[in-house]
């Protein structure tokens, strides 16, 4: 792929693509800086009152295909007087280069260095991209403290589910956003917009004060922490007037209202994912309870079938994708999925529009609708996730699944012709025993053994995968500790001895796992307080970056980290991830408001210590876990006895030149 | 657009790139064959393809294939090396000794590991060309810029090797990256000029008209 630099390229004023142009040579995979994909968007920089630069910290590849900055970035560029571009983190080898010849961190689009922004909105699905996000503010020139900075910086703000504590780096943004953003960004931008027409009164601080005031946006430097003499956090209180005690995240109602992307990017480097997403529906209340994403998403708002059907059909037509994923956080529970799924098969069959279904419920009806998406000849791998080895375990997490259900659900895929299925697991749960975990090999032995007298077939193959457990804040397990990775490591170890021990079973097994080591990090970053700040400081310092990626990620560059600056504080490593907390301790993220109420959190952690199963608010009655009340809102869930539209039949005449902005 | 795919359990658009540049080399003359479902007009396919990609990949012309492959027809490119800080008298003394010589073995690490090869054969022509204001509107530094038509050859000698080929033969070392440019590639005139690839199709008839 060429670079063309005699074609003309309309270079923005503030371009710094004349001196990104020269490096790119001498860096890997330089087309992931290029810029310039379908669906991207260049504006005009002076006729734009408001300003954004949009980041995923990860990778191009990763970044891109990303959701949630697809949104914000077309709900952003459809006003007429605001600008929105993209910026991703860029490798190391790169990063050398732009240090050495002075090119700050810049945006895909147009080039322009971050810094030239209003607002630097930064999404965090994950606390790994914690590192990464120091290296772009640095990069961008940027002061690293947003205590440092003037106002000619622009606003860092933090959004995704990881914003939901964001102490850890509170010292580090100005700002952070709970939950959906398609709203909250609007009205970022009115209160931006509306403070520059006046002149930007009182800088900075003015600007962030008036944020501060929505109650939904948080500005961590309003707030105080006072900590007790053994370490725990006394209090969280605001140090001006008029700032709230609590912030409330942000709940979008109304999908189909919202039905964005229409304009998927279209990368040019290659992604994690080549595909159109679509959103079928947002939150969860099946009510894991290791599961913040369930948690803090609350309530469950369905998009329509008629508008999914929509959505797909325009999506395609603009992107040229040949996959769709039906994307939620637990697919089969949407209440028309059975008509989705047999509806889009029926429209896209006989093309090479491929559907898929991330869906890991542990039923036949999961089966039936891969089944449905298969028409097309291609069978994507089925995975169920058990979560837990042991009856007893599921309890506790509360994932009700029966070993009988599994194993019949397994066995009926087999003998639908699928030769292969993932299964998902944890280790390292609350009250969890190197039992609980062997018993994950006798499942897989049964799996195998039922799957063979089924199919009278030795061809076939189970995946066991197993993570490592880490407790989120605004869960229940939020008072939990995080197992030692020694004991994570151990039983692993002898839960992959005790699948071997069959040699004709094991044969058929396959075991993918992850070590405790990074688990008991993210442990850190998940659940840390403003303290923690000083460890990603230093580790990044000490050349942490990308640590979302197994060859970069050091786990003894953070060990080394924490033993440096935290006995300053009079805390360590342990104290944040191995403590277990007690009901009255004050939790960093007390302050921020995801809806949950507290005591109904704690009364579920005890339910969870005696092995009580709480339903799904779905469909049995509603049990106060305090969100609809707290946020104003409510179940929004079909059935809406529609169906999908017709196709239009496209290509009238002559072929779609796409309109992309 | 209608394009074709292959067969098989994953089908894979049937597009075939001729030559393409290397990465990091900028280019005003790539070709690439696309073969379709059903028939549509070459002009159509244009605009919608130019539509869909990024600007500064611009597609200036669309023929229908009459036979032959395009493979075939691409025997010779035209390269403009812009090579910033470097004296047009340096890079001139160069030249004459590359020139002067029969061969120039060169070296160039390839995905089956370190290769050693003639750069001079496949060089047909090679001169430097007078300076100009930077075409790249690069910053006003002198610069001596390098023409080249070279043969397509396997392994192929491409600009980076002609270069290697002037360090070899002259200790020539750009103290910056060099900016190199495609200008032209196609078929190659007993004059030793080239030939737009296309321009076999051209005489022929449009789409519909056959
Ligand atoms: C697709 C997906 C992936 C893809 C990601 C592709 C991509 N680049 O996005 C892949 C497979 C790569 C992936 C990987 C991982 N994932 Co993932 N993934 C998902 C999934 C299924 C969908 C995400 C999505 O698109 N959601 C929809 C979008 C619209 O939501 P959103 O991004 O949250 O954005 C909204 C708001 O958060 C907000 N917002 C977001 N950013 C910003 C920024 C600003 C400034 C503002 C104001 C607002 C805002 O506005 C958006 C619109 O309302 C979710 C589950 C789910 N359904 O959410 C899990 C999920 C996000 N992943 C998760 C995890 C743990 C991971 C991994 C860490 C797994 C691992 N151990 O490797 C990695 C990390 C990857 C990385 N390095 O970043 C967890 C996160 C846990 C949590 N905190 O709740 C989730 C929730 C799954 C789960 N049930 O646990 N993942
Ligand atoms: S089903 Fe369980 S794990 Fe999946 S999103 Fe819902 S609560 Fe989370």
């Amino acid at each position: 792929m060429s670079v063309p630099s005699t074609t003309s390229r309309p270079a923005a004023a503030n371009s710094v693509w004349s001196r990104l142009e020269p490096l790119l040579p001498q860096v890997t995979k330089p087309i992931q800086y290029v810029g310039g994909e379908l669906g991207a968007v260049v504006k005009d920089w002076d006729a734009a009152a408001v300003r954004w630069a949009l980041m995923y910290p990860d990778a191009y590849e990763v970044g891109l295909p990303n959701q949630g900055v697809q949104i914000l970035y077309e709900v952003l560029n459809e006003l007429p007087d605001v600008l929105a571009e993209r910026t991703y983190a860029v490798w190391p080898d790169l990063e050398r280069l732009m240090r050495a010849h002075g090119v700050p961190q810049f945006t895909v689009d147009a080039h322009r260095p971050v810094r030239d922004f209003d607002v630097f909105g930064v999404s965090f699905a994950t606390e790994l991209g914690y590192t990464n996000l120091l290296t772009a503010i640095d990069l961008a020139g940027i002061p690293l403290l947003a205590a440092d900075r003037t106002d000619a910086d622009p606003v860092v703000l933090a959004g995704g589910h990881a914003a939901f504590n964001p102490e850890p780096i509170a010292d580090f943004v100005d700002a952070a956003v709970l939950g959906d953003g398609e709203e909250a960004v609007l009205e970022i931008t009115a209160i931006v917009r509306d403070w520059k027409a006046e002149g930007c009164p009182g800088g900075r601080d003015e600007l962030l004060l008036r944020l501060a005031r929505t109650e939904s946006v948080y500005v961590p430097r309003f707030y105080d922490v006072d900590y007790l003499p053994d370490g725990r956090i006394q209090r969280v209180v605001p140090n001006r007037p008029d700032v709230p005690f609590r912030v409330h995240k942000r709940t979008t109602m109304d999908l189909d209202a919202w039905p964005y992307p229409k304009k998927p990017l279209v990368p040019l480097a290659e992604t994690v994912h080549e595909r159109y997403a679509v959103e079928i529906f947002r939150g969860c209340t099946r009510g894991c309870r290791f599961c913040q994403a369930g948690m803090i998403t609350r309530p469950v708002r369905e998009r329509s079938i008629t508008t999914v059907g929509q959505m797909v059909q325009q999506g395609l037509e603009f992107s040229g994708f040949h996959e769709v994923g039906l994307l939620s956080l637990s697919s089969a529970d949407h209440s028309e999925i059975g008509d989705m799924c047999s509806g889009l098969a029926q429209q896209y069959e006989g093309t090479n529009v491929s559907l898929s279904l991330p869906s890991t419920r542990v039923d036949a009806f999961n089966i039936d609708l891969a089944q449905e998406l298969s028409r097309n000849g291609r069978r994507t791998g089925l995975t169920f996730a058990p979560e837990g080895g042991s009856e007893r375990i599921r309890k506790v997490i509360n994932k009700m699944v029966s070993k009988d259900d599994l194993i019949r659900t397994v066995v009926t895929a087999y003998t639908n012709g699928w030769r292969q299925v993932k299964l998902y697991f944890m280790c390292g749960l609350p009250t969890e025993t190197d039992e609980d975990v062997l018993e994950i090999a006798d499942m897989a032995h049964e799996v195998i053994r039922a799957g063979r007298a089924a199919t009278g077939s030795k061809d076939i193959r189970c995946t066991v995968s197993i993570g490592g457990f880490v407790p989120k804040p605004h869960t229940p397990f939020q008072w939990a500790a995080v197992e030692r990775p020694e004991v994570i490591d151990g039983r692993l170890k002898l839960l992959k001895q005790a699948i071997n021990a069959d040699r004709s079973l094991g044969r058929a097994i396959g075991f993918r796992y992850h070590d405790g080591e990074p688990s008991l990090i993210e442990g850190l970053l998940s659940r840390g307080d403003r303290r923690v700040g000083a460890v990603i400081r230093r580790v990044w310092e000490n050349g942490g970056r990308f640590d979302g990626w197994s060859e970069h990620f050091s786990y003894q560059r953070w060990v080394d980290a924490a033993a440096e600056v935290l006995p300053a504080f009079g805390v360590d490593l342990d104290w944040y991830t191995t403590r277990e907390r007690d009901e009255l301790e004050v939790l960093p993220w007390d302050h921020l408001d995801s809806g949950l109420d507290k005591d109904w959190l704690w009364q579920d952690w005890q339910d969870a210590l005696s092995e009580y199963e709480q339903d799904d608010c779905r469909w049995t009655p509603c049990f106060d876990c305090g969100v609809c009340p707290a946020m104003d809102t409510e179940i929004q869930i079909g059935p809406t006895g529609k169906k999908l539209l017709p196709l239009t039949p496209i290509n009238g005449g002559g072929l779609r030149v796409p309109s992309a902005g | 657009m209608p394009v074709a795919y292959s067969q098989g359990f994953t089908p894979h658009p049937k597009i075939s790139y001729a030559s393409a540049a290397p990465t990091g080399v900028a280019s005003e003359a790539e070709y690439l064959e696309i073969g379709l479902q059903a028939p549509v007009d070459p002009a159509d396919l244009r605009a919608a393809l130019d539509g869909a990609l990024s600007p500064g990949l611009d597609v200036l012309d669309a023929v229908v294939a009459t036979g032959g492959s395009l493979a075939d027809r691409i025997e010779a490119s035209s390269w403009r090396v812009e090579l910033p800080e470097v004296a047009p008298e340096a890079l001139r003394a160069a030249v004459d000794a590359f020139t002067a010589a029969a061969e120039v073995q060169v070296e160039r690490m390839t995905k089956q590991g370190r290769r050693t090869f003639d750069a001079r054969g496949a060089v047909i022509a090679i001169d430097v060309a007078t300076p100009t204001p930077t075409p790249s509107g690069g910053p006003a530094v002198p610069c001596a810029i390098l023409e080249v038509v070279v043969r397509q050859v396997t392994p192929s000698v491409r600009p980076d090797d002609v270069l290697s080929g002037l360090r070899v033969v002259a200790g020539l070392e750009p103290p910056v990256p060099p900016r190199v440019i495609r200008l032209a590639q196609g078929t190659l005139t007993a004059q030793g000029e080239i030939v737009d690839p296309l321009d076999a199709d051209r005489d022929g008839a449009t789409i519909g008209e056959r």
